[in-house]
């Protein structure tokens, strides 16, 4: 798998490690009423989905960037790749 | 019809003549009292069992392909109850007992070979690790051996022993471990259920769960609408497609393992061998073919196939503990869709829908646990309560923090 990264162009994939869903990007208010329902449902549950899947990978042995990959699982074909910190900004997360 | 060396022998001489289909191929009928999903070795033991052990009638076990077409096809055959908590330990043991008797119960010739599996250690604390791992094994009737290098070196002389950085120092043996020929398993208990009136039926894609009230009545089908009193979800890596279907999320995802098989060579190995210091492990099929394997592809996957880096990894690994292996030609790879759970352990439970059960998170390792998964299951099947052995297998056990994370990962299923 080639991934495409947004500021280096085209990578191995072998150069990343995998982490997971990028619902993960969406970390639960630990103050609010239902937090223990909700870190369960983020540190546990996953849709797992058979089609296209955003996805957390990190470029481990390159600029060290998280990336957030929208691949096909059925395929292994990446259609999007975008900086994670963008992603998270446009969440409001990361300043 | 019962088979047995007399039988061979008579079919011989009149020409091959009296051999009947091991299962019928019947039409689904409108409703069952029990629908298994999933004809791999796990649905298709359950449905036995819930036969023959539990007495109970009127079963289904409904394929989208053909029977055997999974995991339980694909995999690399290994069995052994070689786990170190308290979770698991028993059940994988309990399983190890079936597979013991199972040819015997199911009239089956599934090539059961107790030829051994022996981890191989490579440092101090990996020593230390082991030694535990085998007290905990034998605490819980179980064998194991610490064997030393020479004792290796008689079975295994090939072995790259004085490797600089990972020399072999000595390994943990499980003699009652081995391999069976898995696609006998799934023929073998689908033979038996078939005898007992389970209804087999292939090419019939479950598409979804009619659900009314909180209560499951029966499953949607490529084959149309078929009730059930009881649904059974048993699909191995297909799990959180099916139970999206019930609006279910699972601790689970699905990963790629791929696995390898050399050209026929002759008698060399032995036992069961797995590399300590990568991951990396090694038999040889009674055909001569060496079957070996390593990590999964470790991204979610539904494609059936991995790619090429985890194959150099895995050849990678199998040279530097067997360098006689870059002689061998390779002859054939293949890829299975596994349901890694959070913590590496698998589920045997009842949902929050009535009348809806699931079996699952079985990841790279539970063609060893066919057997016990099946009594397992059968035995919440037929009394809504768990089997002794499969107690921890809670769903509930993730938020009440009660994990059985052998590998100690954490909630990362790539790494267990
Ligand atoms: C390469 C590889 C090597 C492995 N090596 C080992 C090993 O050495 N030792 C070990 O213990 N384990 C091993 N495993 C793991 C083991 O194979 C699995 O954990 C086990 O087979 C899963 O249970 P099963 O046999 O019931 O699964 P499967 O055989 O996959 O059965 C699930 C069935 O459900 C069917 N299905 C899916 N969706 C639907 C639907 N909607 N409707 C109807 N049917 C459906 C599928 O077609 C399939 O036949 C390995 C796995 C792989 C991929």
């Amino acid at each position: 798998m080639i991934i495409n990264h947004p500021l280096l162009g085209p990578r191995d994939a072998q150069e990343f490690t995998f982490l997971g869903d990028a619902s993960l990007i969406d970390r639960p208010d630990w103050e609010a009423e239902d937090a223990a329902e909700k870190f369960y449902e983020y540190a546990y549950l996953r849709d797992n989905p058979a089609g296209l899947h955003r996805e957390l990978w990190f470029h481990e042995t390159g600029d060290r960037s998280w990336l957030v990959v929208t691949r096909n699982t059925l395929t292994h074909e990446i259609t999007d790749v975008e900086m994670a910190s963008d992603v998270a900004r446009s969440k409001g997360r990361s300043k | 019809m019962r088979y047995s060396g007399l039988r061979v022998i008579k079919e011989a001489l009149t020409g091959h003549k009296g051999w009947q289909p091991a299962w019928r191929d019947p039409e689904p009928q409108s409703s069952y009292d029990y629908i298994i999903i999933g004809g791999g070795g796990h649905g298709l033991a359950t449905a036995y069992y819930l036969a023959k052990k539990y007495g109970k009638s009127r079963i289904a076990v409904l394929e989208k392909g053909w029977i055997g077409g999974g995991n339980v096809g694909r995999n690399t055959t290994i069995i052994r109850s070689n786990y170190l908590l308290d979770g698991n330990e028993p059940f994988y043991e309990y399983s190890l007992k079936l597979w013991e008797g199972l040819e015997q119960e199911l009239n089956y010739n599934a090539m059961v070979s107790q030829r051994g599996i022996l981890n191989l250690i490579h440092t101090d604390a990996q020593r230390d690790a082991f030694t535990r791992r085998g007290n905990a094994m034998i605490l819980n009737g179980a064998d194991a051996e610490m064997l030393s290098v020479d004792q290796i070196k008689a079975r295994y002389p090939f072995l790259n022993f004085n490797d600089a950085r990972f020399p072999i120092k000595g390994g943990l043996a499980q003699h009652r471990g081995g391999t069976v020929r898995h696609d006998a398993v799934a023929w073998g208990y689908a033979r038996a259920a078939d005898s007992l009136g389970v209804d087999i039926i292939q090419n019939c894609e479950v598409t979804g769960f009619r659900i009314e009230n909180g209560s499951c009545l029966g499953v949607e089908t490529s084959r149309g609408f078929i009730g059930g009193t009881k649904v059974a979800s048993c699909v191995a890596g297909s799990s959180s497609r099916l139970m999206s279907k019930a609006n279910m999320r699972l601790p689970i995802e699905s990963t790629v393992l791929q696995a390898f098989v050399t050209e026929g060579l002759k008698p060399v190995l032995p036992g069961v061998i797995t590399y300590g210091a990568g991951h990396f492990y090694c038999s040889q099929s009674d055909k001569g073919g060496l079957v070996f394997g390593g990590d999964p592809d470790g991204y979610n996957s539904y494609a059936q196939r991995g790619n090429l880096p985890v194959v150099e990894d895995v050849c990678e690994s199998g040279m530097a503990l067997i360098p006689a292996l870059g002689r061998a030609r390779l002859l054939r790879m293949w890829g299975g869709i596994m349901d890694m759970s959070m913590d590496g352990s698998p589920i045997i439970d009842r949902t929050d829908i009535n009348g809806l059960y699931f079996n699952g998170g079985w990841c790279y390792g539970g063609f060893k646990a066919t057997p016990a998964s099946g009594m397992c299951y059968a035995h919440l099947l037929a009394t809504d309560a768990p089997h002794e052995f499969a107690t921890a297998y809670r769903f509930d056990r993730f938020r009440r923090g009660y994990m059985i994370d052998e590998k100690g990962m954490g909630a990362q299923p790539n790494l267990h």
